[in-house]
């Protein structure tokens, strides 16, 4: 069984993002650039899954600009078979995203296909369930647990009740939580060897993609800021500021 | 003219209060028709409670034993049938009910979708943080669309509740349901507790508070303040707490009015998750940790001997 990876490149989560002062974007030049962590999850959820000999073949698949090739290159220093790349320079939201992946999986033909739940630059946390959704196939999201079996996949969830479990039937779309595992370290050794990996690159307007990019960004804000308060020295007086505050 | 139909999120035959924040967010539009759909095994005392909350239009019910857990690839169809009845929006609240569901509508509609709206400009204009609330961007939406939306609840407070009879209506919705996909259990942990998401107070605790007998300290402190219980990335990881009381940006966006953080240092994925309290207080025993440039009142020092300390004082 092959199984298909989202494997969105984004800015670096220990960045702290600045607003342009004229509110047109992000300051995005020379900021450090590394897989969304779930994307990593999602690969190394794959990869457990080979090595449990229920998959046979890992594919992990970006859509972004031409220079995402060192970031595809990672991902297969993980340990994935081979990567597609869909170049475009736009940056696409999730509509589109999910209709790209949707013939990437026409014409791979996955029986699982694992994306992170969240991108962590836009956090739109859509791309998987639109996926599943013009796939026609199931989706269980914010995965703490898989367990396949047989045609079917028992999925936990982490949800805000607590954790949901759910079965669903093959193929299907899975989505990942933080905790379903912790992504492996890549060797130095396996840096080299990624690099005779097939990787595939794909003109996005080759795939003659119908665009779902309906949303029209105009302005960039900081979020309203915090100010420091006080300081209080011991436990007296904090309760005495939070009756100040009529909190008690 | 806008009509908006909003996605009732309930639970064990109880209405959950996402709804009502929802109610808030859409009457910002000041739509003609405020909706509520309420999918069900047995819609009526939840819908009930809906056509109590103020500004409702009418509520709608489709009784279905398929519906009898909010599973997105069941839902979603009957959602996008019932949304081409001439509404001009479906919102869900932000939460992980919405956010499962909410896009699948969005996809089979072939529309866009709104993340976490925390407000809303016009009937098609909107602001939404990205980057873990690092920066918040107006996005406009075609108007020609159904616009798909899901509600940030931290940013509203719920609609009023109780004056309010809006009429309820029984639907048919004839669309094929799939069996693709089954509902096997769901674990939650018992808690008399106040819930997270609603709580006017919270305590949280992190990685400082060191292992799950610790956590009993905050458990302790929280029950004397009637608050629920949150924590940090890090003491869910850990195994302190399960993973349902984790705040932050893959979390629980909370606005409670007094939030205080115990050992937690503030990473900017937390304070995300919080950016909307009333009054932050924070426990720490460095005086550097970055939760105190947020923090309304700052306490440095060893948490163990502060909560005991605190707790006396607030006898
Ligand atoms: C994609 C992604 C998503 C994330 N999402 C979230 C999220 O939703 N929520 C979240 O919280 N994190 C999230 N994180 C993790 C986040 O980056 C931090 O790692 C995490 O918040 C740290 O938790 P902490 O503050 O408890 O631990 P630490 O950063 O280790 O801080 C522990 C604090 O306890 C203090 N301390 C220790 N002992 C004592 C004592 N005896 N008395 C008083 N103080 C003491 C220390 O001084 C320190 O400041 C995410 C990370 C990533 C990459
Ligand atoms: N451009 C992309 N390339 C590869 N995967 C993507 C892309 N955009 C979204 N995804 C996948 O979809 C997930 C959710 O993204 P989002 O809906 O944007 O929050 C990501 O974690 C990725 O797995």
């Amino acid at each position: 069984m092959k199984i298909l990876v989202g494997y969105k490149r984004v800015v670096d989560y220990n960045v702290r993002i600045q607003v342009k002062p004229d509110g047109s974007g992000v300051v995005s030049d020379g900021v450090k650039l590394s897989a969304n962590p779930f994307d990593d999850i999602a690969l190394e959820e794959a990869l457990r899954l080979r090595e449990k000999g229920i998959a046979t073949e890992v594919i992990v698949a970006t859509i972004g600009p031409a220079d995402c090739q060192a970031h595809l290159r990672n991902g297969l220093a993980m340990g994935a078979n081979r990567a597609i790349h869909v170049v475009t320079s736009d940056a696409i939201q999730p509509l589109t995203a999910a209709r790209t992946l949707l013939k990437l999986i026409e014409k791979e033909q996955p029986q699982i296909v694992i994306l992170g739940k969240q991108a962590i630059d836009d956090d739109c946390n859509q791309t998987g369930q639109m996926l599943a959704a013009l796939w026609n196939r199931p989706q269980a999201t914010f995965a703490s647990k898989v367990d396949v079996t047989g045609n079917a996949v028992r999925v936990t969830r982490e949800v805000d009740a607590g954790l949901e479990t759910i079965e669903v039937d093959l193929p299907a779309v899975i989505t990942t939580d933080l905790r379903l595992n912790e992504p492996r370290f890549i060797k130095l050794p396996d840096i080299m060897k990624a690099k005779s990996k097939p990787l595939e690159t794909i003109e996005f307007a080759a795939l003659a993609v119908e665009s779902g990019d309906h949303l029209k960004t105009t302005n960039y804000a900081p979020p309203a800021k915090r100010s420091r308060g006080v300081m209080v020295k011991d436990a007296a007086e904090l309760v005495a500021a939070l009756k100040t505050k009529g909190l008690l | 003219m806008a009509r908006i139909l909003i996605i009732a999120e309930h639970l064990n035959g109880k209405l959950n209060s996402s709804t009502a924040r929802c109610v808030t967010c859409a009457r910002e539009i000041k739509p003609d028709a405020i909706d509520v759909l309420v999918l069900s095994e047995a819609p009526d005392s939840i819908a009930a409670e809906a056509a109590k909350i103020e500004s409702v239009s009418k509520v709608l019910t489709v009784a279905n034993p398929a519906n009898a857990h909010a599973l997105a690839a069941v839902c979603a169809p009957q959602i996008a049938a019932v949304a081409k009845n001439g509404y001009s929006h479906v919102f869900a609240p932000s939460t992980t009910f919405g956010k499962d569901l909410a896009p699948r509508v969005a996809a089979l509609l072939g529309v866009a979708q709104v993340s976490d709206v925390m407000k809303a400009n016009d009937a098609h204009t909107f602001q939404r943080p990205i980057y873990a609330g690092n920066a918040i961007v107006t996005v406009h939406a075609p108007a020609d669309q159904i616009l798909v939306a899901t509600v940030r609840t931290a940013s509203y407070p719920a609609a009023g509740n109780g004056a309010n009879a809006a009429p309820i209506e029984a639907m048919n919705v004839s669309v094929e349901l799939p069996t693709h996909t089954r509902f096997v259990e769901l674990a939650q942990a018992k808690s008399d507790r106040p819930d997270l998401q609603s709580a006017r107070r919270v305590v949280s605790g992190g990685r400082g508070v060191g292992s799950k007998e610790n956590f009993a300290i905050i458990f302790q402190l929280a029950d004397k303040l009637g608050a629920a219980v949150g924590a940090s990335r890090a003491a869910v990881d850990a195994g302190y707490v399960p993973s349902d009381l984790q705040v932050g940006q893959t979390g629980k966006i909370i606005a409670p009015e007094l939030y205080m953080a115990i050992g937690i240092s503030g990473a900017i994925q937390h304070l995300t998750g919080i950016k909307d309290a009333g009054t932050i207080v924070a426990i720490n025993k460095d005086g550097e940790a970055p939760i105190f440039e947020v923090a309304d009142i700052g306490l440095v020092g060893d948490l163990f001997k502060l909560i005991p300390e605190l707790e006396q004082a607030l006898n």
